[in-house]
């Protein structure tokens, strides 16, 4: 053996290593996939990934998104202009289509559409065919994801099975399923927040501007950070503050990017990619506690997510 | 330690690692305690873990609440899954695949073990080896752990006395030597440890100083990751072809490119390498991460290879050096662990996945059934249950490309399929 062998890939060669294969076994194991895309920075990272996996080639699956309908417009633009620069097919899928067919039902006007995601979500999986969805979940991310494979089997109600998950040993991934089932393939499973950030800078990704520190109406509700007056694409305005409520304008960015009103940016002055990496090394709050509200609930609730079809 | 800075990584190596042992043992602590001290449990993680164990009546707070995910789970108390951990030190990024160590559990020891390089068995102090500690030992072996740490846990529960630890250590070496363990190439450190207290994980302490030798944070700095390991035989299983003919770029016609992850060995452009099934041989053109040209890649690399003349390869077929090639083989021996509710059947046709290839298979043969305890053969029963472990004979309907697991543990691999559920059924190792 040389002594060049011995040298160890840097664990962000070995991540991206690992990635790119997982990628490709979806590209020849199932018919007919998906990558799910929304402009954040983990789905920004499985893009590159592609790109490494599948150039000079087109990518051998479309991209999807399922917009809330309450995205912040700086990440929708960014969204389609990533997808136009790649030449990739963009596919939107809505909530507020579902709710106008009726298969979303809100309890109220306001009520945070991030756990309808899934509806409309399988509703697009059932529109195309897909047999497989490519995301961008983690396991360091939550409880719940911690123990989920890599290539995860949903049944036909999209449901997944914690305890009757199929076995996954060394890199030989089984993506097999019948028709109306699929699989969800998580490429950067083993990746860290740290990881992402890492990578994000090594290869100088470009991302949606509030990932960076900006100026921010917000007011303070249930002891978390809440955007406010936020306007969305279609020229609507929305999160406003409850009566009483003080707004203040003050510096933070987003450490997560999803539905504006489950969504709580963080206090930083991080404005270069290498400040968010020293940032990211010395917090002292996890990545969604600072941030998801959705899942300050209980101690469970993104597994119940995820039976019921999540991501 | 002060060197710990929970700075981010860089430029370094990644190791996966596996533990073994049950909570009693002290794993979670152990866990708990390598999280904690590289400053990866957060405040709001540790807050929700205190109001959990006060809500289950506890004064302390359960690291095992960490390590024990889901709600199924933590309903009934127990592991009875995988679960991933990371962490990082600044010089290095681990993850954990943390596995129950009861005897039903034995599919979950060997999935975890499956991508770890280095295994930590936990051994009570008070209790020393066990059966269980045979049984964890046996299967990393089994599944190709080169490293193996034996940590020596609870030593403040018997005064720190390096007398007791002398014991036990010479108890598992007699033990390892019955096993052949180290004749199998593993190597075998010990390591005295408190994990409630701190002794000899990432701190010293002041308990032990009659143990010169490395802490366990130092033993897990120090082994070495898998790739800079794996037998030199260059191994490119082809997962994917690219061939984009109709793009608009006319120079891009003519490109064919073979997409796989180098499963061992490194290959260099210029190389002469063979297509196997097929035996045609050709030479590496050029090597390629998207658009970024090496002159040489090694084990782990994800690529695209091209050739210099144009051969037929597609999916499931191997690029190898033309030098050194395996022997397409229509029949196998291997160890299985079966991993599904429903019992082997030997009348059915299996799909056996081996790298990026599939095979119809039948079953041949059961030679023997392994005893996990005590590593006894024993006669075989026509059928295989959850968690048993067999040397079977299988016929293939299509040619796989195989070294033994004990050389190569990623072309010595494969995993049984059902074809009926899809379900992932058993977990073969192949036998020389």
């Amino acid at each position: 053996m040389t002594t060049l062998t011995k040298q160890p890939l840097s664990h962000l060669d070995w991540l991206e290593a690992e990635a790119i294969h997982i990628l490709r076994e979806v590209a020849g194991q199932c018919a007919n996939p998906v990558l799910l895309f929304s402009g954040g920075k983990d789905s920004l990272c499985i893009l590159r990934l592609a790109e490494k996996a599948f150039r000079p080639g087109r990518f051998p699956f479309p991209l999807m998104h399922i917009d809330t309908g309450h995205n912040y417009q700086e990440v929708i633009n960014f969204r389609d202009q990533r997808a136009a620069e790649l030449g990739e097919r963009l596919i939107v899928r809505s909530v507020e289509d579902s709710i106008k067919r009726g298969s979303v039902v809100l309890k109220s006007a306001d009520e945070s559409r991030n756990k309808h995601q899934s509806v409309t979500l399988l509703e697009g999986i059932e529109e195309f065919g897909f047999d497989c969805c490519i995301g961008g979940a983690r396991r360091d991310e939550e409880k719940a994801r911690a123990k989920e494979r890599i290539m995860s089997f949903r049944d036909e109600f999209g449901q997944w099975d914690p305890k009757n998950q199929r076995p996954e040993l060394w890199n030989l991934y089984n993506a097999r399923s019948h028709k109306g089932e699929n699989i969800r393939a998580f490429p950067i499973s083993n990746w860290t927040e740290m990881d992402v950030w890492q990578y994000i800078e090594r290869e100088q990704l470009e991302l949606p501007s509030i990932y960076f520190a900006h100026n921010r109406d917000i007011v303070m509700r249930n002891g978390s950070i809440f955007p406010v007056n936020v306007p969305l694409t279609n020229g609507e305005v929305i999160n406003q503050p409850k009566p009483g409520e003080e707004v203040q304008n003050i510096q933070v960015r987003f450490r997560t990017v999803g539905d504006i009103t489950c969504t709580a940016p963080v206090i930083s002055d991080a404005d270069t990619l290498g400040k968010i990496v020293l940032e990211t090394a010395t917090t002292t709050i996890t990545e969604r506690g600072a941030t998801r509200l959705d899942d300050q609930t209980s101690d469970a609730s993104m597994e119940q997510r995820k039976k019921e079809g999540y991501f | 330690m002060s060197k710990i800075e929970n700075l981010p990584v860089h430029n370094d190596s990644l190791l996966r690692f596996m533990t073994c042992g049950s909570v009693d043992d002290g794993k979670s602590t152990l866990i708990g305690r390598l999280l904690f001290d590289t400053k990866t449990i957060l405040a709001d993680t540790l807050t929700q873990m205190e109001r959990t164990s006060n809500k289950r009546g506890l004064d302390v707070v359960d690291l095992s609440l960490l390590t024990d995910g889901l709600q199924a789970e933590r309903e009934q108390g127990i592991t009875i899954d995988v679960a991933y951990r990371y962490f990082s030190t600044g010089t290095r990024k681990y993850i954990i695949a943390d596995a129950p160590g009861h005897e039903q559990y034995t599919r979950n020891m060997v999935t975890a073990a499956s991508t770890a390089n280095l295994a930590i068995i936990l051994i009570d102090a008070r209790k020393g080896v066990l059966t269980q500690t045979r049984r964890h030992s046996y299967l990393a072996q089994l599944v190709g752990i080169p490293h193996i740490v034996v940590a020596i846990n609870k030593m403040d529960l018997v005064d720190y006395s390096q007398a007791e630890y002398e014991r036990i250590r010479a108890s598992y070496l007699e033990f390892a030597e019955q096993i052949g363990l180290q004749r199998a190439g593993h190597d075998i450190t010990f390591v005295p440890m408190s994990a409630l207290n701190g002794d000899m994980l990432v701190d010293r302490g002041t308990s032990m100083p009659w143990y010169q030798g490395p802490t366990m944070l130092e033993l897990l700095e120090s082994a070495p990751a898998a790739h800079s390991e794996q037998h030199e035989s260059f191994r490119f299983p082809v997962q994917f072809v690219c061939r984009p003919h109709a793009s608009d770029n006319p120079e891009l016609h003519d490109f064919r490119g073979f997409m796989g992850r180098i499963e061992s060995g490194d290959i260099t452009v210029g190389d002469e390498v063979t297509a196997l099934p097929s035996g045609l041989s050709s030479k590496v053109k050029s090597i390629q991460i998207g658009e970024e040209k090496l002159q040489r890649a090694i084990t782990e690399q994800s690529v695209t290879i091209l050739l210099e003349d144009e051969i037929d390869i597609s999916r499931g077929d191997m690029i190898v050096k033309k030098s050194d090639a395996p022997e397409p083989v229509k029949q196998i021996n291997a160890m299985v662990c079966w991993l599904s509710e429903t019992a082997l059947s030997p009348a059915r046709t299996y799909i056996i996945r081996h790298t990026t290839r599939e095979s119809k298979a039948k079953v041949g043969e059961i030679a023997y059934k392994i005893d996990v305890n005590t590593t006894e053969k024993l006669s075989a029963e026509g059928s295989l249950s959850m968690n048993d472990i067999a040397s079977i004979s299988f016929k293939l309907a299509q040619p796989l490309m195989v070294d033994a697991y004990t050389t190569n543990r990623a072309t010595g691999a494969f995993i049984i399929i059902d074809e009926s559920t899809n379900n992932t059924v058993g977990a073969g190792m192949i036998q020389a």
